[in-house]
Formats: C-alpha cells, structure tokens, sequence
C-alpha cells in the first residue's frame, strides 16, 4: 500500500504569489486524502484513487524554485556548477532568516475532541482507537505510580512522558512489529505499545534479577531486541546516527521496515542531529526522525536552544520531507506517523516529522521545573491542553469508551503497577558475576582475575557489603 | 629499513605447541561462527586458557594443514607451501576482501573508501565488486559514521569502519566509549556490536600534529572494546579478518609508514588470534615488548645488540587490549629484565600500562626496573628533525638495553 498525496493545486501559483514575499519557502503542505488499503498487509503495489486526483509527490515537485530569486523568464540561462545547474540573478538579495508565517501544524482533532471537517486522516478502527486510549491511559498511571515510587525512595530515578502520551502511543500504533525503534528516554509508550508488560517496566527500574538489561543500567533506560526496541543509551542524540545505520541496515536485506528514532527538541542542536540527517538523505534511508518539541530542556527554553522556526524547516535543509504536527492530537500522530512510515519504506528516503507538545512533568525526578517555569503554566497544559482528555473525548464520543471502563482500567492498571513494584522490589538483585559478564562474548583473563578478587573480598568480609549481596 | 621480516629464527619459538597442534588438527569443523568466535577471547595467561584457545582455532576448517599453523607462530613464510608476496595495505585489502566474500552482511563504511578505494588504498576495488552499498562513502562526519556502523551492527551487519586517519576517530570517542563499548553490556547482551574500527595512525611521513595521533592511549581505558596492532602483512592480514568475525567490537592500529611492507604471505587461509603476541626473535638476555613500526626499530637495534654480543629477545605485543600477559610473563620469567619501546607518549600510553600490568603480575621476577622508551609528551612537529626525534630510534634502544643487562 501506498500513500498518495494531494498537492495543493494552488501551490505553484501560491508559491509565484509568495515570490516577492521574500521567504524561505516550505510549502510541503501534504494534505493526505482519506486512504484505501486493500489489506492490512504492506504491498509494494500502489493504486490510485478514483475518486480524487491524487498525484504522488515526486522528487520533480521539490525542484520548483522556492525562494526568491525572481525567475525572469528571458534570464533562461543558467550556471553549470558542481551540484547542477543554478539560475542566476543580478539582483542581490538575501534570503532572510525565518519566513514570515511560520510553518502550520497538522492536526486533525479540536480540543474538544472533535474532528476538525475536511480533515485528511487515516481512519481508525474502534479496536485500534480503543486500545490506543488504554494504553494512553496506563501511561498516565504507570508513570504516576514509577514517580510516586521514587518520591518513595523505592527507585532511584524515574522520567516521565506526561504531556506526551499521545506521541508515545499514536506513533507506535502506527508502526509495524519489524519497525526498528531508537528511542530518546521519554518513549516507554511505544514499549508499552509493542507488549512491554509492568512487570518488566518495574524489573528495569529496580535492576533485578530479571530485568533484561541485567540491572545495569539507570532505571528507565529500557530495551527489548525481541520488541525492535534499542536499549536506551543516556547521552542525547547518539540514536541518530545510528538510526541512520539501521535504516542502511534495512535497506541493504531489502526488508519491509524503516528505522524510527525520537529526539526532543533539545537533542536537535547536538551534532549527531546534524550528522543523523544528512547521513540518512544521502543514504536514501528508510528512516523517520520525530523530533518531540516539547518546549523545554530541563530549564533551557527553546528560545533559547535555536533561532529557527522549530525543527520541521530543519529537514529541508538536508533535502529531508517534514511535517509538523500537534503533538497532542493522537490521530494527527497517527496519520502523520503512517503516512511517513509508508513513504519511508516505499521511497526508501528519510522523513522528518516535528510533533508539538508541552513537557507537563519535570525534565526528571531529579528536576523541579516550578523553579524556572510558571506553575500555571504547568497547570494550563496539564488541564486544558491535555493529549489524553482530548482522545477520551472523542472515543466516548463515538460510544466506545464509558466512565465505568475508565474508572475499571485506571484501577486496575494501578492495582496491576503496585504489585509489579512490590514483585521487583522483593526480587533478588544480580549476582556478582553479572559484573564482568558481557563486556565481551567472553570473560577474558583480567576480567576472571577481577572478578575472583572481588568474590574473594565479599566472602571474607561479608559484614562491609549490603545484604542479599550475594556472589 | 628492511621489508623483508628476518622471523627465520622465530619458527622455533613455539614448536612445543605445534605438535599439539597437528594432532588436533583432524578435530571436527565448527559449522556456527559464533561457537567459534566464542572461544576466541580467552586471554592466555596459564596455559590451560592459551592451550585451549589455540587448539579451538586450529580445529577450524580454515587451517586444513601443519603449515599454515606454523607459519602462524613465525611471522615470516618459512612454510614449505609457497605462497604470494603481496604489500600490507594488499594484504589488508585481501583479509576484507575474502571476509566480504565469505559473509554478505560485512560492509564497509568510511570517507573516500568507495571508488577512490580509501586514502591508503586498502578498500581499492571493493566498491566495484561489491556495489557502493556495501562498500560507502559517507558524508565527513565521524562521530555519524562510527555510529551508523554502531546502529548497523546491532541490526545484524559487520561494519568495517575506517577512519581516514586515526587521528579523526577522536571525533567518534562519544560513540566509541559511549556505545560501541557498553551497548553490549548494558542491553544486559541483548545487543551485540561487531564492528571494526581501523584506521592509520602513527608518526612519520610529516603529516603534522593533529595527523600523528597514538589513539590506542586514548582508547585503551574504555571497557567493551579490543584493540589489536599489526606490523607485517601476514598479521595484517589475519588479524583483519579475526577482528571481523568477531563478536566484539575491535579497533585495528594500523600505522602510516608500514603499509609497503612486502612479504610473501600463505595462499591458504589463516587468520590470527586477536588476543596473542607474536614472538619476534626467542633470546635470553632481555625481553623487548613493542608494536606496530617500532618492531622495526627494535629489530635493528636487534641486529646492532648481537653483534656486541647480546641476546634479546624480541615479542611484538599485537594485542593492545587485553595484554597477552602469558607469552610476556613467559619471557619475564626467562629473562629478567623488561625494555618495552612504543611510539605513545610517555603519559597514559600503552607502555604506561604495560610498566603496571608487568610490575603487578611479575614483579618477583624482574632483575631491573621495566624500562619504557616512549615518545616524548610534545605534540609531534612537522619538521623533520623534530619529528625523527620525538620517535624512539634504534641507537637509543641499544643504550637502553647495554643500561638494563649491567
């Protein structure tokens, strides 16, 4: 299957229209038609609509001229330079800094919960829109209930995604099974999503005994290579290059799958974004960035973290398509997310997607953000502009959800955590040993040495060591 | 400087172990690589671990005769077979290129290693064989690249990663200490990362400060990874193809200067053991340790301490990370007196550690403080003067070793 673009049939005349507006030109204003798939299996086979004239976006659109240079239709001639030919112009002119509209944000749900009329969507099936609120909603608590545990000082550390549910999920409903997920650190959804059950959330937070990463890591930084999930990985922005990989990866065994990797908005100024980018455009990748603006890292603001008008006019840059989406509104996610993950794996290109939100929670538990932002500005977001009310909204409106299925998930998702987190807290820590395992494949000589040395020092002076510290 | 490797006294140096060997040599063949390469990592420092390591290797189907296993222990082709000279950047070129033939999913990545066949040559015809897929020009980003093979070897490739100059790859430290050396560990091995890291490095040729890096003092401390050195085409060879099947990420010194060296190297297939040193020339006096192009003033200063009448013994260390404490020990203990000549800088560089590792482990045995001939702690000149004198030179070898054997 594959998505089918509408182009605005006024964007060649908009754009001469715009022409003496001096502007750095970003109409990528795809407006994806409702689709019709014929199974729910991917094809490479593509179809056109009867019933709109669709055309796929091809490379031979990009090449309109978008900024301003005046194309004086007697100046035909052109320049021959490495990289192709350039019209040229006597007129000197620079391009300025930021256009003067600022690019618009694609959503389909108001803040009531209704769709907006005439929105492009893809539909969603009452299964999939009720699975996608529950797991919305067991976000909300598992990360209510993990916090409240640190607070406890039953976990060292906790993050949470409130405020971002709605990319959490809706992206990862939109994803197959064999997509390969490199996540930032605040997408447990997409785990979530994939079958990551409490019990495992909690095993990782208290690195147990059965926790995957075999209690070396920080809590939160889950991975799953059964669930296509990358072990979370602390310094920022490291993912993208390597999402780059993994889309080289995909496209060498010619799989059915892209590489979807999430950054926030602060992640975009290290270099591995830039890096990251380029490599996947060049590459012909399939890979899809989805940068989550949430406005703020820790205490910087985004003012303060770049000058541009946020990441989407970024791709163009590195010759990547982009959208920019309202992060809250599950079913823009949802679109959004699939179409990109079609045209990834389809076109085998990279697709930028900016998805706007608000972090509502601290950056991290060990963060108080009432000491740099407004605490009603907190509350405004968390009240009025929350992603998961919003869905609610709209799914009871269709009659599939209803206060007692509200009432029974949420208790029972909190009933389901706190026995997790009894469970994993009772379970027994690693051995000793899983100290020096996996470093390599195999235990070389210095490591055996350093591991009987530590196991000689336990076993004569067990009282220095904590208890259940066992070899 | 002589090309031409003088191992013709080396062969004897390990003939105990061959006819292990060749009794093994009818063992069954292994038919999973990552059996294989499990065994692979043993470090020997008793020889129980060594044995094993080196009788697991010589079952494999790959060193179908005696030969082979013996021209594994000498550096040279004093094996019967004749076999085909060739330079080492060609013998680099001929592990990848057999390696990429051998598994479809080892790729190579780097800038320039396409179709202008890399700045040394040593990818030179890969992208027409292979496709410029397989062998790619990246954009100029080390830090993307080294983690594109990072990403790409966690989804089931082989990345041959090369840095254009060693020197570069300080660009790529976050993905290298950050990600290639713990992923592994902190996925709780989930994930593997079996990438090669290679590039030249190294002092000589003029190149300038930020073009003579030593990385291996950098790289040395970060947990997850092995670093190996080769100095002749026949170990660059092989330990080029070990350090690709292996399931550990690998990081490959090559050096500048030494990439036309000819020797004649076995037509049969072999590879190397990332984990062992090479036993230059058996002696009793002295034990020499180096790597890499010092080997070569070594061996001159070699030649100059014989003829006045002393006996050194000579061991190429190869493995940078972890040390092959076993066949070193094993010289300590016959020699008493350690002399280690390496190209890093005095501070934090490989023969720092080497000082430590020996003064812990033998200390009992030594006759002599462990001497360290080592560059100086200055950024390397471009003039060449200046440049001759930052790097150890065969005479200051022979004072140092007249000084030790008092």
């Amino acid at each position: 299957m594959a998505i089918w673009f509408a182009r605005s049939k006024n964007l060649v005349s908009s754009l001469r229209h715009n022409l003496n507006l001096s502007t750095i030109l970003n109409k990528r204003d795809y407006f994806p038609r409702p689709i019709f798939y014929t199974t729910s299996q991917l094809s490479s086979t593509s179809f056109l609509s009867p019933v709109t004239s669709l055309r796929h976006e091809s490379t031979a659109v990009e090449t309109q001229p978008d900024h301003l240079v005046q194309i004086d239709e007697d100046d035909g001639q052109e320049l021959d330079f490495p990289g192709g030919k350039v019209g040229y112009t006597s007129e000197m002119k620079f391009i300025p800094e930021s256009s003067s509209r600022r690019i618009p944000c694609y959503r389909v749900l108001d803040e009531d919960g209704r769709i907006i009329p005439d929105s492009d969507f893809i539909p969603v099936s009452e299964k999939l829109a009720v699975r996608m609120y529950e797991q919305m909603a067991t976000l909300q608590v598992m990360d209510h209930i993990f916090y409240e545990a640190q607070r406890q000082g039953r976990i060292s550390f906790y993050l949470t995604s409130v405020g971002e549910e709605a990319i959490n999920i809706a992206s990862a409903a939109a994803l197959s099974p064999d997509d390969v997920v490199l996540p930032q650190y605040r997408e447990p959804g997409v785990l979530l999503w994939r079958g990551f059950t409490l019990e495992e959330f909690a095993n990782q937070c208290f690195g147990n005994k059965a926790d995957y990463g075999k209690g070396r890591q920080m809590p939160i930084h889950y991975g799953s290579n059964r669930l296509n999930y990358f072990t979370i990985s602390s310094p920022i922005a490291t993912q993208l290059p390597q999402a780059a990989g993994v889309g080289y990866s995909l496209k060498m065994d010619k799989k059915n799958a892209c590489a979807v990797t999430f950054i926030g908005d602060g992640g975009t100024s290290e270099g591995d974004f830039h890096a990251g980018l380029n490599f996947a455009a060049v590459m012909e990748a399939p890979v899809v960035f989805i940068c989550r603006n949430n406005g703020w890292a820790i205490s910087t603001h985004i003012s303060e973290q770049f000058r541009s008008d946020g990441i989407v006019v970024k791709g163009q840059a590195y010759g990547i398509r982009s959208i920019r989406v309202d992060g809250n509104d599950a079913l823009a996610v949802y679109s959004a997310v699939r179409s990109a993950r079609e045209m990834a794996v389809t076109e085998q290109r990279p697709v930028l997607i900016e998805a706007m939100t608000y972090r509502v929670g601290h950056h991290s538990t060990s963060d108080d953000s009432t000491k740099y932002r407004a605490a009603d500005e907190i509350q405004y977001w968390k009240m009025s502009r929350n992603p998961v009310n919003r869905f609610r909204k709209w799914v009871e409106d269709n009659g599939w959800w209803s206060e007692e299925d509200e009432s029974k998930l949420r208790s029972n998702a909190r009933k389901q955590l706190l026995q997790a987190i009894q469970a994993a807290e009772k379970w027994e820590k690693q051995p000793l040993t899983e100290l020096f395992n996996d470093v390599y494949d195999v235990k070389p000589k210095n490591l055996e040495e350093q591991e009987l040395g530590l196991k000689e020092l336990v076993e004569k002076q067990p009282q220095d060591y904590p208890p259940g510290f066992h070899v | 400087m002589s090309a031409i490797l003088q191992g013709a006294g080396a062969a004897t140096a390990l003939s105990p172990f061959n006819s292990i060997d060749s009794n093994k040599l009818v063992a069954p063949s292994r038919s999973s690589l990552s059996v294989r390469s499990k065994r692979y990592i043993v470090a020997g420092s008793d020889s129980k671990s060594f044995g094993s390591s080196l009788i697991v290797r010589r079952s494999e189907p790959l060193i179908p005769n005696a030969v082979a296993a013996k021209a594994d222990t000498a550096a040279s082709s004093t094996s019967s077979k004749p076999g085909h000279e060739l330079l080492l950047f060609e013998a680099l070129q001929e592990g990848l290129e057999e390696e990429m033939d051998r598994d479809p999913h080892v790729c190579v990545m780097g800038e320039d290693v396409g179709h202008y066949g890399g700045s040394y040559k040593v990818t030179k015809g890969l992208a027409d064989k292979f496709g410029d897929l397989r062998v790619l020009d990246t954009p100029i980003c080390e830090n993307a690249f080294t983690g594109m093979g990072i990403g790409a070897a966690m989804t089931g490739l082989r990345p041959v990663i090369e840095g254009m100059n060693m020197g570069f790859l300080l660009l790529a430290f976050n993905q290298i200490s950050n990600n290639c050396g713990m992923l592994h560990y902190t996925s709780g091995g989930q994930f593997t990362i079996p990438v090669v890291i290679r590039g030249p490095g190294g002092v000589g040729r003029q190149l300038g400060a930020e073009h003579s890096q030593r990385l291996e003092s950098y790289f040395q401390s970060i947990p997850g990874i092995q670093m190996v050195a080769c100095s002749t085409p026949y170990n660059a060879k092989g330990l080029m193809k070990a350090a690709i099947r292996s399931e550990n990420p690998v990081i490959l010194f090559e050096h500048v200067l030494l990439y036309n060296l000819k020797e004649t190297i076995p037509d049969e297939e072999y590879i190397c053991n990332l984990e062992e040193a090479e036993m230059v020339r058996p002696g009793e006096h002295i034990t020499i340790l180096t790597y890499s192009r010092m080997r070569y003033h070594v061996m001159q200063a070699a030649k100059t301490l014989v003829n006045k009448g002393y006996d050194p013994e000579v061991i190429d260390i190869r493995s940078l990370k972890p040390f092959d404490l076993y066949t070193i020990g094993n010289s300590v203990k016959k020699t008493h007196r350690v002399l280690i000549v390496e190209e890093c800088m005095r501070t934090g560089g490989i023969g720092a550690s080497l000082t430590a590792a020996i003064n812990e482990n033998f200390h009992d045995f030594l006759d002599a403080p462990v001497m360290c001939l080592s560059s100086q702690d200055v950024p390397t000149p471009y003039a060449g003067t200046l440049e001759e004198w930052t790097v150890v030179q065969p005479a200051q070898i022979v004072t140092a070793v007249e000084q030790l054997c008092q």
